[in-house]
């Protein structure tokens, strides 16, 4: 069947494709394996794209030059209106958590008190007028008393009183230079200048100060202000002297972090620990802002922005589920045993910008995506046995190993053929009075003493969650097989006529069932926490409908292949993947619909909603 | 070329040998720059009168920048002084030991301060949560968050 008419179709669409790859490629510079499945994937689409969806949140991702420049914006705006300098104006900033108002207001208040807070300048002596415009601050041996500012992360702390005078005062007999480390560095030092901290006192030293002006060598501060940076993440690094709250500069870091007088491997991973100083300051940004976030993945350093889902109230009617663009982890293999990932294009850096789970949790809302993790870990005992890749046959009692994602099972023994989910059997799953998915109440209203009602709850719990982790599993476990037959198809494509694009049909539809099965996982969250009655019942059909067409497909995609096959067998996986598609927007739709309306009703009290009214579960 | 670690104990340690410690600390071994330990005992009235404990310091190659490891030994007859901020494994929770760090305290500068934390103290008690972190903690007392939530001791 692999005659020249076939090929000479099919070479038709590759000219396109590779076109539209090279694009890709142009534009982004990433390698083969990176490429948009997209760019060859014209028989899937349903819709045309660019047009977003109802269950899609408006949202634009954002480079780390891009906030930069939104940073920059605000120390403007600063800069303008207190009158200050730039690096002040970076300092208040950070202190005050890039609330600009607030800063305004406090510091139209008190300049003085919010400098000193922020770290900018040492507390004046009482009698001196507050310089306004200025940080530089002439020698004071004040120590700065207020710690409010200097560690804004930090919980309510205070040592245990080595502050004592005593304490100071013996520590002070031990080294001569110690004793004078709390007082001011006279410009013109009489003796050559010793580092209090190294005790070098090479005269090519460089003695540097804060405005506070207590001196250390270059190289101390170079040492400390990376230790800060690279181990303790931290932004707003303190002079080293004892209690001095004054805050190093951007300028003053920068100075350190570039300075020339450095062999060439100290030069280069200063140049890193500047880097990382800035991703902090970013990220201290982003945190900050509530219409902002960072990517969640590993070493990558782009924000999105979601205005959308920025209030708490917002997050009861859409699940804001954002993505960075990027793909895959830098450095990460992509074609390693256990990320699943094989042969596929990198992870998309999907996330949910509304809470902490990294990855898409829709339909369901973040506060009962939450909760219903929350009760998976709480019960992880009793529901660890369902993690098993091995169950009984329930006709012939022999062991039978889950080695793909379809729950269609066949006994290798009796040929019994069942539903690995229910255990029921397999020829019952294609009717319409059949359901897998529904959980069935009657036990539970049924139940009269406490016992029978919590053996009742625990079933309930375990039907859900049984699907819940069935369709994780299930996924990774398609993935892997692919990771197979991927191999065979490569191998087919030198052996046989097949065209490239020919052998590329699976990719796509393992990426949708992929897909479709985290929908299915989170529907069955949803469902787990939805009241009786309609519009649970109606959730509950689409439920069924994309399970449905999720295992037909599942189970195409675990047929053998063989080359003569192989054009039917695209024939018939396009035709699924199409479908699957289709219920799985019909699921997200809706359930996006009946959060915009309302329409949800839940059995438990959820975070944002109305409590329920009294039912069963 | 020596470190700036094993200079500046080098220093520290000349001046303990040529000045001696103040009164009631005193060296029992120093012989690298990576362990070190001192006896201490709380002068005059206290609550810890006539009684001795013994205190290591750990340190790294990053000291003074980052902070010694230090804590009173236990075991072999040793045990910590009964104090709100001592654990009976010995770590104790200080923050000139954590985030109040400054590399210009010198190992003398820490054992007066935890010798006048033990002088001030009020009443001869364990950390509340003493038993929760004696099983959990880690062998490194650095590697242990502490709370720095009592300013009163
Ligand atoms: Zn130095
Ligand atoms: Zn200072
Ligand atoms: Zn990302
Ligand atoms: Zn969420
Ligand atoms: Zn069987
Ligand atoms: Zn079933």
């Amino acid at each position: 069947m692999a005659s020249d008419y076939e090929f000479s179709d099919s070479d038709g669409d590759y000219d396109d494709d590779e076109d539209m790859i090279d694009g890709t490629q142009d534009e982004t510079g990433e390698s083969e394996d990176d490429m948009d499945m997209d760019a060859f994937g014209d028989d899937f689409k349903v819709v045309p794209k660019g047009k977003r969806k109802s269950f899609e949140i408006e949202y634009e991702s954002l480079s780390q030059s891009d906030v930069e420049k939104l940073m920059k914006k605000d120390v403007e705006d600063i800069v303008g209106i207190l009158g200050v300098d730039e690096s002040t104006a970076n300092l208040l900033l950070r202190h005050m958590s890039w609330n600009t108002e607030r800063l305004i207001e406090k510091y139209m208040d008190n300049p003085t008190k919010v400098l000193v807070a922020a770290g900018v300048t040492v507390e004046e002596p009482p009698s001196s007028p507050a310089p306004i415009r200025s940080h530089s601050i002439p020698n004071s041996a004040t120590i700065g008393t207020s710690q409010s500012g200097r560690r804004p992360t930090r919980s309510s702390s205070k040592l245990l009183g080595s502050k004592s005078p005593s304490a100071l005062k013996s520590s002070s007999t031990v080294s001569p230079t110690s004793t004078t480390r709390l007082s001011p560095r006279a410009t013109d030092l009489p003796t050559p200048f010793v580092c209090p901290i190294c005790f070098d006192d090479a005269p090519t030293l460089r003695p540097l100060s804060l405005t506070c002006s207590h001196p250390f060598c270059s190289g101390c501060w170079t040492a400390y202000i990376s230790s800060k940076i690279t181990d303790e993440a931290e932004h707003a690094i303190r002079c080293m002297a004892e209690g001095c709250a004054l805050v190093a500069t951007d300028t003053f870091i920068h100075d350190l972090l570039t300075a020339s007088d450095v062999d060439p491997e100290e030069a280069k991973v200063n140049e890193e620990t500047w880097a990382r100083f800035q991703e902090l300051l970013i990220r201290h940004f982003v945190a900050s802002n509530p219409n902002l976030k960072y990517c969640p993945y590993p070493a990558c350093t782009n924000t999105v922005s979601c205005p959308a889902a920025a209030s708490k109230a917002s997050l009861t009617s859409v699940v804001p589920i954002v993505s960075c663009g990027a793909r895959g982890i830098p450095g990460a293999a992509q074609a390693s045993g256990s990320g699943g990932n094989l042969g596929l294009p990198g992870k998309e850096h999907k996330f949910c910008f509304g809470c902490p789970i990294e990855s898409d949790h829709r339909p369901v809302v973040c506060a009962a995506a939450r909760l219903w993790l929350k009760k998976c870990r709480d019960d992880s005992e009793t529901a660890n046995w369902i993690k098993s890749n091995t169950k009984e046959c329930s006709m012939c009692m022999s062991t039978i190993e889950k080695n793909g994602g379809c729950n269609h099972m066949t006994c290798k023994k009796c040929k019994h053929e069942f539903c690995w989910v229910c255990m029921g059997p397999w020829s019952e799953h294609g009717t319409a009075w059949y359901s897998c998915n529904r959980y069935d109440e009657k036990a539970g209203v049924e139940a009269r003493d406490a016992q029978s009602r919590s053996r009742a709850s625990l079933e309930r719990y375990l039907h859900y969650y049984n699907r819940w982790a069935n369709h994780e599993q299930s996924a990774k476990l398609s993935l892997d097989l692919y990771a197979k037959t991927e191999k065979k198809m490569e191998d087919m494509q030198i052996t046989s006529e097949l065209t490239w694009i020919e052998v590329q049909f699976m990719k796509k539809a393992v990426e949708e069932v992929d897909k479709c099965r985290m929908t299915l996982k989170w529907t069955y969250a949803m469902a787990y926490y939805l009241a009786k009655g309609n519009e649970k019942d109606l959730f509950e059909d689409n439920q069924r409908d994309l399970e449905k067409a999720v295992e037909d497909l599942s189970e195409l995609l675990e047929s053998p292949i063989e080359a003569e096959n192989i054009p039917m067998l695209r024939q018939k996986v396009t035709d699924k993947t199409v479908y699957v598609q289709k219920r799985n927007e019909i699921v997200l739709e809706d359930t996006a619909a009946g959060f915009l309306e309302g329409r949800w009703k839940w059995n438990v009290a959820i975070d944002g909603f109305d409590d329920p009214e009294k039912t069963e579960f | 070329m020596t470190s700036i670690s094993a200079r500046r104990l080098g220093k520290e340690l000349t001046e303990i040998k040529a000045e001696g410690c103040p009164v009631g600390i005193n060296l029992v071994k120093a012989d690298d720059f990576a362990t070190w330990w001192f006896t201490i005992e709380v002068m005059g009235e206290s609550l810890y009168q006539g009684e001795k404990y013994t205190l290591q310091f750990r340190f790294d190659s990053n000291y003074p920048i980052s902070s010694p490891a230090v804590q009173f030994v236990v075991g072999d007859g040793k045990v910590s002084p009964v104090h709100p901020h001592v654990y009976s494994n010995g770590h104790i929770c200080a923050s000139i030991l954590g985030n109040e760090w400054s590399p210009v305290l010198s190992v003398i500068a820490v054992c007066v301060t935890i010798q006048s934390m033990l002088a001030s103290c009020k009443k001869k008690e364990r950390p509340t949560d003493n038993d929760r972190y004696i099983r959990f903690a880690p062998d490194n007392p650095k590697k242990t968050r502490f709370h720095y939530d009592d300013d009163t001791v």
